[in-house]
């Protein structure tokens, strides 16, 4: 019932009071509040001020008793402005923007900035995020308080970057956001494979940004590739919670609305003609999706979509992604040319997708023994459950002599 | 709000004092520092003599042990410091990436502690 006021509250609390950690306790007291007054007296006209303006009350009632006790702080309330007569609640968009902008500041560290976000911006209880990152709850706990002391301490300032800073520093938030994402999509260790929740989490942050933001084409992007790939969730498991292949998937069990406003917004997006990563993702994702069956997918147009991210973004995992659409396009072997070129890199060789993409081309031309190979390469790695049933799967299929280890023998290409 | 940011250069990777290279790091420093004193960020700046001329000490019951050399053997040693009166960290790292030091070490740029009764 919070969590859609939580944003706009704690944002205007902790421009009014000029401290995050302050602002989040203040407006967490104001929720427990509203939960005894709300039930007695309706729910107010609007409950995000409502939230805001209780919450601003105790945190100044707080640091007024704190003062109390301890004379040299008053000199610290005065300076944090907090005798001034109570300011307007204020421009809330600005307000919400500078908050997402403050929990994804790059002098933050890069993982906490997710967790501070699910945290700070989301609502999420220390709990939840901790579970979604599967660390103890205490040391999540800590991490988000070392970081809002390091935002107090180090003087991060809680505003909208100016504009000659803006595309930087939003690249960091829309990263943030994508990474709530591909949290929820695909769980990176244990066996959950999707956390629904943290997907549409990170849906309602990128419309919300792509709503704050309408001029700037990447934001629209990224709500446009959120939409595409989770509008295809249903068809990901099946009933018996084993990884579907997207070549295999029913169609008829993705979400044909949330695809089509997907497809629609990477083309509102690409016509401001400045392309950028999010934007040429969504556009892959677009000729996946709405492809009628797995047989029409235009790979042509999605072979020249990765050369073109490669542009953007040239990492080893978007360049294994090309391989398997040139493969598509040109046939295996031109795949496995591009993906053994790279096959040094040592960050893709823990990366079991990779090893997944060669055994597929591999077992395509026939050459089963290294396809097995290379699908025992990708269980070392210890993917999730149903990836690890999906490859178990894919060994069972290739011929037997191709599946018996070879003596003394795991893979080379695994890695160290 | 003050930021002491502290210069963080391997010594082998600065040029000897007389030759060019020398002569054009001293005056991109002398041209950062202009820019901030220009901007009235700029408190005080000053490059330190190489660590062989460094001592620490320790007081360790009552007695005083000297060593000749830096605190913690580093392969980037502190060279150098620039302290700035900024309004915020987004300014403070503004500023500090014009340090030349950047860009062949680190800098480190650290809020400092207002300390009550002294400006």
């Amino acid at each position: 019932m919070f969590r859609a006021h939580w944003w706009r509250a704690v944002a205007t609390v902790t421009r009014l009071v000029g401290d995050l950690e302050l602002a989040e306790e203040a407006v967490q007291e104001a929720c427990a509040t509203a939960v005894v007054q709300w039930r007695a007296g309706g729910v107010p006209e609007n409950p995000s001020a409502w939230l805001a303006g209780t919450a601003r009350h105790k945190a100044l009632d707080w640091r007024r008793r704190e003062a109390r006790r301890v004379e040299k702080e008053e000199a610290a309330v005065r300076e944090h402005r907090g005798s001034r007569p109570s300011p307007p609640l204020g421009p809330v968009a600005d307000d919400q923007l500078a908050l997402i902008f403050l929990c994804c500041h790059p002098a933050l560290d890069a993982a906490v900035r997710v967790a501070l976000t699910l945290r700070s911006v989301c609502g999420l209880t220390t709990a939840e995020i901790a579970a979604a990152f599967l660390i103890p709850e205490p040391t999540m706990a800590q991490r988000l308080v070392r970081a809002k002391r390091k935002i107090r301490e180090a003087g991060i300032p809680f505003r909208v970057p100016p504009a000659s800073a803006l595309a930087g520093r939003l690249s960091t938030v829309l990263r943030v956001v994508y990474l709530v994402f591909t949290q929820g999509h695909r769980a990176s260790a244990g066996d959950d494979l999707v956390r629904p929740e943290l997907c549409e989490e990170a849906i309602r942050l990128a419309r919300a940004l792509a709503g704050l933001l309408p001029e700037e084409p990447e934001a629209t992007g990224l709500l446009a590739l959120l939409l595409l790939v989770d509008g295809r969730r249903r068809g990901r498991i099946d009933d018996a919670g084993d990884l579907v292949l997207l070549e295999d998937q029913d169609r008829g069990r993705w979400h044909q609305a949330q695809i089509a406003e997907g497809a629609a917004l990477v083309e509102r997006a690409l016509r401001a003609r400045r392309p950028g990563p999010y934007q040429i993702q969504a556009a892959i994702a677009a000729c996946h999706s709405t492809a009628p069956s797995a047989a029409e997918t235009d790979w042509h147009e999605i072979a020249g979509l990765y050369r073109e991210l490669v542009r953007h973004e040239p990492t080893p995992v978007v360049e294994a992604n090309r391989a398997v659409a040139v493969a598509q396009v040109e046939g295996p072997a031109a795949g496995l040319d591009i993906l053994d070129a790279m096959g040094a890199d040592r960050r893709l060789a823990r990366w079991p997708p990779f090893h997944i993409a060669r055994a597929e081309l591999l077992g395509r031309l026939g050459r089963d023994a290294e396809a097995a190979a290379a699908y025992r390469a990708a269980l070392a790695m210890e993917p999730p459950a149903a990836e690890r049933a999906f490859i178990a799967r894919r060994l069972q299929q290739l011929p037997v002599t191709a599946r018996r280890p070879p003596a003394g023998g795991t893979s080379v290409s695994a890695g160290p | 709000m003050r930021y002491l940011c502290l210069l963080y250069v391997a010594e082998d990777a600065v040029p000897a004092p007389g030759t060019p290279e020398f002569g054009a790091v001293r005056d991109a420093n002398m041209a950062a520092s202009a820019a901030m004193a220009g901007a009235g960020v700029l408190v005080d700046s000053a490059p330190l003599r190489p660590v062989r001329s460094a001592t620490t000490i320790r007081i360790r019951d009552d007695e005083t042990l000297l060593t000749d050399g830096p605190y913690a053997e580093l392969k980037e040693q502190l060279g150098g410091y620039y302290l700035l009166e900024c309004a915020n960290l987004d300014d403070a790292l503004r500023w500090a990436a014009t340090i030349p030091a950047a860009r062949i070490g680190s800098v480190e740029v650290r809020p400092v502690v207002k300390v009550e009764g002294r400006d």
